[in-house]
């Protein structure tokens, strides 16, 4: 018989209360565990959110004599040099080892044409990709499906008195307003969007693209990674990452992070506090037991180990426990906070043995002062009948 | 250091010093206070004597008791086995000597009751080095003795008063201490019982085994080699 069966045996015994102490450890690493896992859910979701939000990275060509502005709306001046895009660039994008952190991708061709005796800027988009970008875009009407439908500015709609459905000649060819879009505050409301495919050829430079802006996943995988893969494989472009929209993002989720740690920690000391207070209960009842223990010659480091051995046991079977159940919690409650429709199953192992880890200090550092209090407890007053 | 009880038995009757108590007191202070336990008590008991300590309650007994088993320091004087001035020994090492030198018998049994009977006998061993194998052969050696060797998986509540006090004694002996202590051993037991129990007592100081026994009972007593009478701390006789 060694220390540790001593531990066991009186753990057996004391099955009710024993149950209620893993109960109440369990509670806080499962607490624990649920709220890593929501919380890590919530950022994924929240930065896949987030990142399909607009664009994160931009690629222009590296020219030297470039003076395009597109947020200034000064996109006069494109030259097309040896070091224009072209539409196959977008397939290379696509070639990328991390591609699977793309959202999307929307290449852009920028001119002017004359309407009505006006100059107004065009825009060749794929308008698929470029409604996954700009998801704030409120359109009257409807976004156009093919070559012969455009969408209209809000500030170039009133000044050409243009509406939705209306007749509109670009270069001698015939469209029509399928949809005017709603004000938006930027660059947006002065432009003509149509199929890039025709603004390539209304423009006379097919294949052609001025920009491209690009969505991606960045939580998975630094955005500085992404830049760098798309600049290997398009070595005559500038590919930047827009770090302003980055770091709101990042914010963002340090408050998440905060939460939960905070959640994590509170409800952690009331697990500590709920084994502190069965341990010291446990001690005192078995005053006598320890009494006997230290006259048959037990030093007060044994009875130190019995505790400690006690609280081991218990911290393990409430992590595993707790982790089982947090992981369970975290599965079917989480998408419903999240208003997503189901998730996989992960099983982490860094989680694992994080949370069983955690649950056996949890355990330990509760019983410390219980154990000393034991290990101190005068003999002779526990075995008064001697 | 291990403190190893040396084997010096005396099966051939001759004396030795096992164990001297020098000008012990014991004084309890409650508040302003004192109440001596024992006052200037000085004692020897030689190895292999059955020592019975006799005398009215609150005459010190249980104090001496206590004392010689290294659970109560004393206020003044020396206790001194096998001439290790006991406590002189930093209390760590004093725990030791406890489990090395002393078996004790507690009035009311005192058995774990979540462990067997054979667990209960183990545990004296349970601190030690000794492998399972070597603590179920020790163990299931000294039920044999006590006549309990057919119980030890059963836990004490289904035990008679009787047979919980040969558990008791057993654990106690499981080590084979040098110095078998026993508080009133018979004091929750029938006459029967309390014979069996005293005969058992004898036969094992016929093999040499010490034996302080502190009783009420003139009839345990008798039992003894020698008395000891205690009142108001002091002693009366038996020196």
């Amino acid at each position: 018989m060694k220390l540790k069966d001593i531990s066991i045996n009186n753990l057996r015994r004391r099955k009710g209360k024993v149950f209620f102490l893993i109960l109440g450890l369990t509670i806080g690493i499962t607490t624990v565990i649920s709220l890593v896992s929501i919380s890590r859910l919530m950022n994924e979701d929240i930065s896949n959110k987030l990142d399909e939000f607009g664009a994160n990275i931009l690629i222009i060509p590296r020219s030297d004599d470039l003076s395009l502005s597109y947020g200034g709306m000064n996109i006069g001046g494109v030259t097309m040099d040896a070091y224009a895009l072209k539409d196959s660039d977008i397939a290379k994008i696509r070639q990328i080892e991390v591609q699977e952190n793309i959202s999307a991708i929307s290449p852009k061709f920028i001119g002017t044409v004359e309407i009505e005796g006006k100059k107004v800027p065009l825009m060749g988009v794929h308008f698929q990709e470029e409604t996954r970008l700009k998801k704030w875009w409120k359109v009257h009407g409807e976004i156009p499906k093919n070559n012969e439908e455009v969408l209209l500015g809000n500030e170039l709609a009133v000044k050409l008195f243009k509406s939705t459905n209306d007749p509109l000649t670009i270069n001698g060819k015939k469209v029509r307003i399928s949809g005017v879009l709603g004000e938006t505050g930027s660059q947006d409301d002065f432009l003509i969007f149509a199929d890039l495919g025709f603004v390539q050829e209304a423009l006379n430079k097919p294949r052609a693209v001025s920009l491209i802006e690009v969505s991606a996943y960045c939580n998975t995988c630094p955005i500085e990674e992404i830049v760098n893969q798309i600049s290997k494989k398009l070595p005559h472009a500038k590919v930047t990452a827009i770090k302003q929209t980055l770091q709101t993002k990042m914010e963002a989720l340090d408050h998440f992070k905060k939460f939960s740690i905070g959640i994590s920690i509170i409800v952690l000391v009331i697990g500590a506090l709920i084994v502190f207070t069965n341990m010291m209960a446990s001690v005192n009842e078995r005053k006598k037991e320890i009494g006997i223990f230290r006259a048959i010659g037990f030093r007060k480091s044994h009875i130190v180990r019995i505790i400690f051995l006690e609280a081991l046991i218990v911290g393990l079977i409430a992590g595993v426990t707790g982790y089982l159940l947090g992981l369970g919690i975290s599965h079917f409650i989480g998408p419903m906070f999240l208003g997503m429709k189901s998730v996989k199953w992960v099983i982490d192992p860094a989680l694992a043995i994080g949370a069983i880890f955690l649950s056996a200090l949890t355990g330990i550092l509760s019983s410390i002062y219980p154990a000393i209090h034991a290990s101190k407890m005068d003999p002779t007053e526990a075995l008064r009948a001697l | 250091m291990i403190l190893k009880p040396q084997v010096k038995r005396s099966s051939n009757g001759f004396m030795m010093g096992l164990i001297e108590i020098k000008n012990l007191s014991k004084i309890y202070e409650s508040g302003e206070e004192k109440v001596g336990a024992l006052v200037d008590v000085d004692l020897r008991i030689d190895r292999g004597e059955f020592i019975s300590v006799m005398g009215p309650s609150g005459s010190g007994k249980s104090t001496l008791l206590t004392i010689l088993g290294g659970l109560n320091h004393p206020t003044t004087g020396e206790v001194v086995v096998d001439d290790i001035p006991i406590y002189k020994l930093p209390l760590e090492r004093l725990a030791d000597f406890r489990r090395e030198y002393l078996g004790f018998i507690f009035q009311s049994f005192q058995l774990i009751p979540y462990l067997t009977v054979i667990e209960n006998v183990m545990l004296p061993l349970s601190i030690t080095e000794r492998s399972n194998r070597e603590q179920i052969k020790m163990a299931e050696e000294i039920l044999e003795r006590t006549g309990l060797k057919k119980k030890e998986k059963r836990l004490p509540d289904q035990l008679s008063g009787g047979e919980q006090e040969r558990v008791a004694i057993a654990r106690a002996l499981v080590n084979a201490p040098p110095i078998l202590l026993a508080d009133e051993p018979t004091g929750n037991l029938d006459t029967k019982t309390g014979k069996e129990i005293m005969e058992l007592f004898k036969s094992l100081n016929s093999e040499g085994q010490t034996i302080i026994m502190v009783t009420h009972n003139p009839e345990n007593a008798g039992y003894s080699s020698r008395k000891v009478h205690l009142r108001d701390g002091k002693i009366a006789n038996g020196l």
